[in-house]
């Protein structure tokens, strides 16, 4: 039965993937990042064409120190990687470890998220606040954006490991971290972009 | 774990608000797009009565406004696409074998999502005023238009466009997972093929409009400086985003279409469809095409000759995978016993009326000659010819053909052929003449023209052509109230090809009893021809397992429509109750565990009248 739990003996190879259900849940998260993907497009594209309108409000030279970005980036990279971690001892059958791991995932995260708050309230004491540019408009929705995926990201995996705490890997609950893992991922991949086309290019370019 | 006899102890208008089967979601589909559809065609009707005659006074000028932007609206959003939807929804898991969807919930939550977002949308009629800034909404036009309409329209199209998302990815996994065996994905029915090309579209098409919405609703509402030039904004980019999703959203609109006639035509003709394969790759070079071509809508902002040359080329390359379809569907139909049912006339009627609106097309891509077009009624003209000649025929000749078995009866034909003649003289009459008008210069989306300059003859004519589209329409929903005694031959009345027609009529909750084996395209022809005109099982008779229906896609719909109208009227309070509640729902989703139940095999056997 799909609720029971697995036994490290008779764990299938994948078990996030065992089922139809998990494999539906899978694909079907696939196509809804390749959906995200045009979402952050859209605004990368805005932003591109918004980033020197500054209209005598502060811009990116004013505001952008690539040393706490470089921090940030570090601790969303590392918070990727431990879910990795994460997956790894999934598939292994250590749910235990899984847990922990994923709880680092949670913990960078959080401390990531508390460096863009922070971030967000230097630049509004600078003087740049939401309505004062189309810069400052596109940068805050933009990077905003991302921190509510975040954000989202957090609190998703955070029911999974409280509401799973005790049950053992199962069938029904693999392909759910699994999901939590990828989309993990994806708001990286897309911090990456945001750390070139936003602070690199707006302190270099 | 719950079984069969739980689920239907509950009342028939409960089980119908927590259902998850996909064939009931379709029927709900069908009757929401049916219903905007009459809405937005009264719109449609009150335009013409205005421009009837020259300076008319039936409607002032403001309310002209926002009736063409609702027309347009509904029409696409709230009408066309829950309209395929309906199809989509009740049909592909039967032509591809498949007990279910993918994702039963999901599919639910799209359901209701549009159903909410089309009512917030019309609630604004009663608040003061439609939005009056056209379907498109141009910056700074909607971001400076005044009262709430343009507020109505972004987060009205914000909770139906979501819906409408998870909807195409439950479509996506549905025929990429779900097929029965055999069925591989080049012997899949072409309505299949084309929902599949569709759902990437609207993948891929969507977001671009989220984000366009967003950014309108993040200017007026939150003082963001996006299209306020005096702060460095930028007026182009949401017309760049609105047309990235906008160009695909019309062949959205058309490849569902095309599938329907790719069914119909074959079915009528007696004979496999011609070039099957060449049909499949040209849908999916139209989907391709349709993302590179958005700026032919923009040839006259003032892009420079380079990017309106690139973009003229492009779009007129679509007329070549469009051309192959056209000449795979006149070869299907040659030397076919080809029977003129209602079904079959409208998709006949589709392919001259669509090859006009395909030649007026490639004119308007000419991106010189388009600064003669633009915003003429030459363009009006040109894409209700695409969308009623194509789409809508589509639409109409889905519903008799597939009416059997979504309702278990057959629609007359004696009305159905009234209906198809009066509506198909109503439209040409309506927009052949519009080309004219619009070459002569009457410019679309305005409330009146003066006496005196040659316009008045062609624009009474197309007025009357609307009243008596709207006259066919009654005779539609006559013949749909009239016939339900017509209950005899539903099962596959049409002599069917494909798998939707070896099901009972009305379906069993469960599709099919056991999954069937595919051994050729035109599965279930195949097994007429070759076998003993009953599909073979791919698996032992055994218990159906069934998900639960869930009252929570309502609440999470609810939820975002509460945050909607939060927005609308920015109250922080409202949106934080909407947005709790949404997430809460969501969070109830999340951790309860819904395993579905089974029905025994004892059961099955009893409705199959073996018990």
């Amino acid at each position: 039965m799909a609720n029971e739990a697995i036994q490290p003996n008779v764990l299938p190879q994948n078990p996030e993937k065992a089922t139809l259900e998990g494999r539906n849940k899978y694909l079907g998260f696939w196509f809804f990042l390749g959906g995200e993907t045009v979402l952050f497009a859209s605004l990368f594209g805005t932003y591109l064409g918004l980033r020197n309108s500054y209209d005598g409000g502060p811009g990116p030279q004013d505001l952008f120190h690539l040393d706490l970005v470089f921090i940030m980036t570090m601790l969303l990279l590392t918070s990727s990687l431990t879910s990795v971690f994460a997956v790894i001892n999934m598939k292994k059958g250590n749910f235990k470890k899984m847990l922990t791991w994923m709880w680092g995932t949670v913990i960078l995260g959080l401390g990531f998220l508390g460096f863009e708050i922070y971030e967000f309230v230097v630049y509004y004491d600078q003087g740049l606040g939401y309505t004062v540019s189309a810069f400052a408009s596109s940068f805050y929705t933009l990077v905003g954006t991302h921190g509510a995926h975040v954000t989202f990201g957090i609190a998703w995996i955070i029911t999974l490991l409280i509401r799973y705490r005790k049950t053992g890997l199962t069938l029904a609950n693999a392909p759910k971290f699994n999901t939590a893992v990828l989309y993990w991922h994806f708001i990286d991949v897309v911090w990456v972009f945001i750390f070139t086309v936003v602070y690199l290019l707006g302190v270099g370019g | 774990m719950s079984n069969s006899t739980a689920a239907s102890k509950k009342s028939v208008l409960y089980d119908w608000l927590t259902t998850v089967d996909h064939k009931k979601i379709g029927i709900m589909y069908f009757f929401g797009g049916l219903f905007f559809f009459t809405i937005a065609g009264i719109e449609a009707m009150l335009m013409r009565i205005q421009l009837m005659f020259p300076e008319m006074g039936f409607v002032g000028e403001q309310t002209f406004n926002e009736l063409l932007t609702m027309h347009g609206t509904t029409m696409l959003f709230l009408a066309a696409m829950p309209l395929f939807f309906a199809f989509m929804n009740f049909v592909v898991p039967l032509q591809i074998g498949a007990r279910d969807v993918a994702f039963p919930f999901i599919n639910s939550l799209g359901l209701w999502l549009f159903i909410f977002g089309g009512i917030i949308l019309n609630i604004s009629w009663m608040t003061g005023g439609g939005p009056d800034a056209g379907w498109t909404a141009y910056t700074p036009l909607s971001t400076t238009s005044g009262g709430h309409g343009v507020d109505y329209y972004v987060m009205g199209l914000q909770v139906a466009g979501a819906g409408t998302l998870m909807s195409a990815i439950n479509f996506l996994v549905t025929i990429v997972n779900m097929r029965a065996p055999g069925m591989s994905m080049m012997r899949m029915p072409l309505f299949t093929w084309t929902t599949f090309v569709t759902s990437m579209l609207i993948l891929f098409a969507f977001p671009a409009l989220t984000i366009g919405l967003l950014l309108i609703m993040l200017d007026r509402i939150f003082g963001g400086a996006f299209f306020d030039v005096a702060l460095g904004g930028n007026v182009v980019i949401y017309q760049h985003l609105f047309w990235i999703f906008g160009h695909p959203e019309v062949y959205i609109l058309i490849l569902p279409a095309f599938g329907i006639f790719s069914e119909v035509i074959p079915t009528f003709a007696k004979k496999r469809l011609f070039g099957y394969t060449a049909m499949v790759f040209a849908t999916m070079i139209i989907g391709f095409l349709g993302f590179m071509v958005w700026a032919h809508h923009m040839f006259t902002v003032g892009m420079g000759p380079v990017a309106n040359a690139i973009f003229a080329v492009a779009t007129m390359a679509i007329a070549v995978p469009t051309g192959i379809k056209i000449f795979n569907w006149l070869l299907t139909l040659w030397g076919g016993r080809i029977k003129f049912t209602t079904a079959n006339l409208f998709a006949l009627a589709f392919i001259p009326s669509f090859v006009l609106g395909g030649v007026t097309g490639v004119q308007l891509a000419m991106s010189a000659a388009d600064y003669q077009f633009h915003d003429t009624y030459f363009v009006v003209a040109h894409f209700h010819y695409v969308i009623i000649g194509g789409s809508v025929l589509g639409i109409f000749s889905a519903t008799f053909y597939w009416w059997p078995k979504m309702f278990g009866y057959r629609l007359s034909e004696t009305l159905g052929k009234w209906f198809f003649w009066l509506f198909l003289i109503g439209f040409h009459l309506t927009f052949f003449v519009q080309h004219f008008l619009g070459l002569m210069g009457m410019p679309r989306r305005v409330g009146s023209y003066l006496d005196g300059q040659g316009l008045n003859e062609m624009n009474f004519i197309s007025s009357m052509g609307a009243f008596l589209m709207g006259f066919a329409f009654i005779l539609l929903v006559i013949n749909v109230l009239v016939s339900r005694k017509n209950t005899d031959n539903v099962q596959d009345p049409w002599d069917g090809r494909t798998l939707e027609w070896a099901t009972t009529s009305p379906v069993q909750e469960y599709n099919f009893a056991q999954t069937p084996l595919v051994r050729d395209l035109d599965a279930f022809w195949y097994e007429k021809m070759e076998g003993d005109g009953r599909m073979k099982a791919a698996e032992p008779l055994d218990d159906i397992h069934m998900p639960n229906g869930s009252i929570l896609p309502i609440f999470i719909s609810l939820g975002f429509s509460i945050l909607a109208f939060g927005v609308i009227y920015s109250q922080w309070w409202l949106m934080i109750v909407g947005g709790v509640f949404m997430f809460s729902m969501m969070f109830i989703r999340s951790i309860k565990e819904d395993h579905g139940y089974h029905i025994p095999v004892s059961e099955i056997k009893k409705e199959k009248g073996e018990g």
